[in-house]
């Protein structure tokens, strides 16, 4: 399942999708953080095309599952305006071994990064550089 | 015939409008940037946008339909 909220995701670190064949389980949180590309950033606002959104990032859940030897698979994603440390991302993959599940969770990530009709906008320190649209050209 | 265009982000800035119905003859995706990016000046080439139609991932020579909704969509950086 994949979501997308305008408030805190925080609340889905307590979810667990547990099952008597689970064996590993792997989570991922994307924060914000407070630099990139050589700059102090201030905050990040988020948009996204909802409906799209939610149809692409199911299909990456079902790829993962179809991909790798896993259990469950899900993913909240948070939009709007958002500080520093905040939790951007978080994903929860279960499997019966733990290896599939990091592979799994993160080609979740990596394929969100590419598909997930998502935009981000970087409100810098330093006022004098003007807010811009963002987007990553290499796999951190 | 009319179409429905939708914008997000950088795009959405540059024509200073979430949303309009354009009337156009052109019955492609790339032909509508083109003429939408001259009359807006958006400054994002077509080869770095993906479409989206009725809110699918489509081609840029996909054939528009009366009042479908098209969505260009500028690199996107979720995560």
């Amino acid at each position: 399942m994949f979501e997308i909220k305008n408030e805190s995701i925080e609340e889905y670190k307590n979810k667990s999708m547990l099952t008597p064949e689970c064996g590993g389980v792997v989570t991922f949180e994307g924060r914000v953080r407070n630099h990139n590309d050589g700059q102090s950033v201030d905050s990040l606002e988020y948009e996204v095309y909802d409906a799209l959104a939610v149809k692409e990032g199911e299909k990456i859940l079902r790829e993962a599952k179809n991909k790798f030897d896993v259990i469950e698979a899900f993913c909240a994603h948070r939009v709007g305006h958002l500080q520093i440390g905040d939790l951007a991302v978080w994903i929860l993959v279960t499997a019966k071994h733990r290896k599939q599940a990091f592979l799994a969770c993160e080609f979740i990530i990596d394929s969100i990064k590419k598909t997930v009709p998502i935009w981000k906008k970087e409100h810098y320190s330093d006022k004098s550089i003007k807010s811009q649209w963002v987007y990553c050209t290499e796999d951190h | 015939m009319k179409i429905k265009v939708i914008y997000f982000a950088a795009l959405r800035e540059q024509a200073k409008k979430n949303d309009e119905i354009i009337e156009t003859s052109f019955t492609n995706p790339a032909d509508i940037y083109n003429l939408l990016k001259k009359k807006y000046n958006f400054t994002l080439e077509i080869n770095n946008l993906k479409v989206a139609v009725n809110d699918c991932y489509e081609n840029f020579d996909f054939e528009i339909k009366e009042m479908d909704s098209l969505v260009f969509i500028p690199p996107v950086a979720g995560g």
